[in-house]
């Protein structure tokens, strides 16, 4: 059993328990992040989204009759909410159970928050006998306690692995989400940022010169550092490649490296291909907050973009929910893609287009420029479990790993239990990304720091490659409190730029020299 | 009197029974799923789906990986269950169907795994504070509820037998509307009372989970997206609108 975690920021730098294993189940602490609220959403967030500036009067009966309205649009909320029989399964799944001993972070007791409401209001036993089937109210308590849990989870979907009737509290999460925002009670984090990307295209804010300038002074460094001129192309018409990638790969390190990664795989690929400002972001915060309109808004600009631009491609870069939105919504959302060229998946992911070059031998690869590197990877939760890669089944886990493997010669993996679609999501997905979660950020982290913490020992792992924008800057920052630099988190697109050698290229014998 | 009142009680329980559950498997039908949500990996192809789900009926897949306790449990009681369900056709049906013969000595003996399994299940509600967290009253009735279904049921085939070639003449009087004498046994009129309890709160509980899992999206969604365009009726209706 692991201490038992109180609600002080875990500063130690081994979390594991005395069995030492990442998955230990810690002692419940009824109430540990009762309090831990992220910040709400301005009156202009809300607003901007088509929802209600803060709540409102009758938020008792719009959120009730949401609940219904819920339940008659979405098969999987109204069959979620029926069929859990409690039998526990779920109850040691979640990491931030496991990393904060609260038990209304257990799957079934974060689903109850809102299933209780809705067996009061929707089901019979709930109307006549609510104590005996643990149905309650519509309080201000409970919607507080809405607003609390429900954003401490990361809807990584890890749960509906071992749920037998596959209930999925992401999508429990996602509605309780919508419920607060119709109410007027939004989340600034995810709120502010969707706005930000109906109004500037992207998650940051970045306008279109900033962009510009950022990606030609990122043409010039690699230009320096390899004597070839690679081009990062924004807004060029007629190329024959959208690349929509995380806002995150312009500004943040290790970002920025898997950025430079594709744009060199495809100067090798001699395609042509461009950036779009106006769909400068691949993430899409409407899925967070549980908003088909939202997130299909959001889906739409990058169906404009490669219209207006008249690409015959899109490409997404690494981002995990982003390439959820990608590859299982995009077409739903903003398709038919009939304008397309149709050989091609629509959309491919970037280690799609890179794994089948390595394939056919089209990558000059010099292995060796990553020797200073041992390496594990981690899965992103909506990767693993919400998308795919390839022809088959679980080529979201093979196509990364083969790549690695292609381009570095030291690569481990973590305890199985933690990878591949049991895999422990980083802390931050789900919009959580925010410094005012960071302890429960922190803790739930701490099942994955565990696995890396074992493979560490076992094998000298040093560093952690990720495909995701969120899990890049979550590790970044919880890595230090547990033993590693900020900069043992790399993007897996970094990896393959290291180890690429460009058509041209001197090559000195000094080494990498990134790191 | 009283066989006229258990006639009426099972009339009541099926009816509810059938059209309570038919009600809810018509909502689940009716109510569209706007997004692909399978969990993944998933399989890309229909018989695939049918595959998956297959496993998760029969061995349950999902459950296994979770928690071996808890399927084991789970796996006694609801095979044993099954298996003394189907037994029960010999009551029903005159002559007895050749298969309901072939499995009635496995049957009998199903009965002991059912009640473990149900026992232990019901151990773990106290044992487990993960689970005892989570437990609402109804959780543990329900239990309480099967247990003692099984355990009368046992208990008038190993213990205080009771007139079962009435019992037999009674329910094949119900099915063509005839009210014949019941024996009045009490273990009899308790096993049947129950019986007929859990029928009537099938469509009302968490038994729902039996045909909510075949309506679980993440669980009977085919993961072929980018292949084929998924669209819910509301969300073309967004579309009609403009982009």
């Amino acid at each position: 059993m692991a201490p038992l975690d109180d609600a002080k920021p875990t500063t130690v730098t081994d979390v594991r328990g005395p069995d030492g294993h990442p998955l230990d189940i810690p002692r419940l602490a009824c109430g540990a992040m009762a309090d831990l609220q992220s910040f709400p959403a301005h009156v202009k967030h809300n607003e901007r989204l088509g929802y209600p500036g803060e709540l409102i009067d009758d938020w008792k009966e719009v959120a009730i009759a949401k609940i219904g309205e819920l339940a008659d649009k979405n098969r999987a909320f109204q069959v979620y909410l029926d069929a859990c029989v409690k039998c526990g399964a779920c109850t040691d799944k979640c990491h931030y159970f496991l990393g904060t001993g609260d038990p209304k972070n257990m799957p079934v007791a974060r689903q109850d928050l809102l299933r209780s409401v809705y067996r009061r209001y929707y089901t019979f036993a709930g109307k006549h006998f609510p104590w005996l089937v643990g149905a309650r109210d519509l309080t201000r308590e409970v919607l507080d306690d809405w607003y609390n849990y429900y954003h401490q989870c990361s809807q990584c979907r890890r749960c509906s692995v071992f749920c037998p009737y596959g209930i999925d509290t992401a999508e429990i999460s996602m509605a309780a989400r919508e419920i607060l925002d119709t109410v007027g009670k939004g989340q600034k984090y995810c709120n502010e940022i969707i706005g930000k990307v109906l109004d500037t295209g992207n998650n940051l804010g970045l306008q279109e010169k900033a962009l510009r300038a950022t990606l030609e002074s990122l043409e010039e460094d690699i230009e320096e550092d390899t004597g070839v001129s690679v081009r990062i192309p924004l807004d060029e018409k007629g190329a024959d490649i959208l690349l929509i990638a995380p806002s995150a790969d312009f500004f943040a390190e290790p970002h920025i490296e898997g950025l430079i990664g594709y744009a060199k795989v495809f100067h090798q690929a001699g395609v042509s291909w461009t950036v779009s400002s106006y769909a400068s972001e691949a993430a899409n915060f409407g899925l967070f907050i549980g908003s088909y309109e939202n997130m299909r808004e959001v889906s739409l600009r990058i169906r404009k973009a490669a219209q207006d631009l008249g690409v015959k491609r899109i490409v997404f870069g690494e981002c995990g929910h982003a390439w959820r939105v990608g590859y299982s919504f995009l077409n739903t959302l903003a398709g038919p893609f009939d304008f397309l060229d149709q050989n091609f998946p629509i959309p491919q992911h970037i280690l799609e287009f890179t794994h089948g070059m390595l394939e056919r031998g089209e990558l000059n690869i010099d292995k060796s420029r990553n020797d200073h590197i041992r390496l594990t990877f981690h899965d992103s939760c909506n990767v693993a479990r919400g998308s795919r890669m390839g022809d088959m089944p679980g080529g979201q886990f093979e196509i990364p790993r083969a790549v690695l493997r292609a381009v570095c010669n030291n690569y481990f993996d973590m305890d199985r239990d933690t990878i591949m679609e049991s895999t422990v999501c980083c802390g931050g997905g789900g919009g959580l990304l925010t410094d005012e979660l960071l302890d429960l950020r922190t803790k739930g982290a701490s099942p994955r720091m565990k696995a890396m913490q074992q493979v560490t020992e076992d094998h000298g792992v040093t560093h952690l490659a990720a495909i995701c924008a969120i899990c890049k800057t979550q590790f970044a920052k919880v890595m230090p409190k547990f033993g590693y630099d900020m900069d043992s988190i790399l993007s897996v697109h970094q990896l393959v730029s290291n180890a690429i050698i460009l058509d041209g290229q001197e090559t000195n014998n000094t080494s990498a020299a990134e790191d | 009197m009283l066989s006229t009142l258990y006639a009426v009680l099972f009339y009541f329980a099926t009816i509810l029974l059938v059209v309570g559950t038919g009600l809810k498997i018509r909502k689940y039908a009716r109510t569209p799923a706007p997004l692909k949500i399978p969990t993944t990996p998933a399989p890309t192809t229909r018989s695939g789906v049918w595959l998956r789900m297959f496993r998760e009926v029969v061995f349950f897949e999902s459950l296994f990986k979770a928690n071996k306790w808890i399927w084991l449990f789970g796996y006694l009681f609801h095979f044993g269950l099954l298996l003394v369900l189907l037994r029960h056709f010999r009551y029903f049906t005159q002559p007895v169907w050749f298969w309901v013969e072939i499995i009635q000595p496995f049957g009998v003996y199903a009965s002991f795994a059912m009640v473990i399994g149900l026992a232990g299940l019901w151990a773990r509600r106290f044992l487990v504070e993960r689970i005892r967290y989570i437990s609402a009253p109804s959780d543990h009735l329900m239990l309480v509820l099967l247990l003692a279904i099984g355990l009368s049921g046992m208990g008038m085939k190993f213990v205080a037998k009771t007139d079962i070639v009435a019992v037999k003449i009674f329910f094949q009087g119900l099915m063509r509307f005839q009210i014949n004498d019941l024996p009045t046994d009490p273990l009899l009129l308790i096993h049947l009372g129950l019986v007929a309890s859990l029928m009537i709160i099938f469509p009302i509980s968490k038994l729902l989970h039996a045909p909510g899992l075949f309506f679980s999206p993440s669980r009977n969604q085919v993961d072929n997206p980018r292949e084929q365009r998924h669209l819910a009726p509301w969300a073309a209706k967004l579309e009609k609108g403009g982009r």
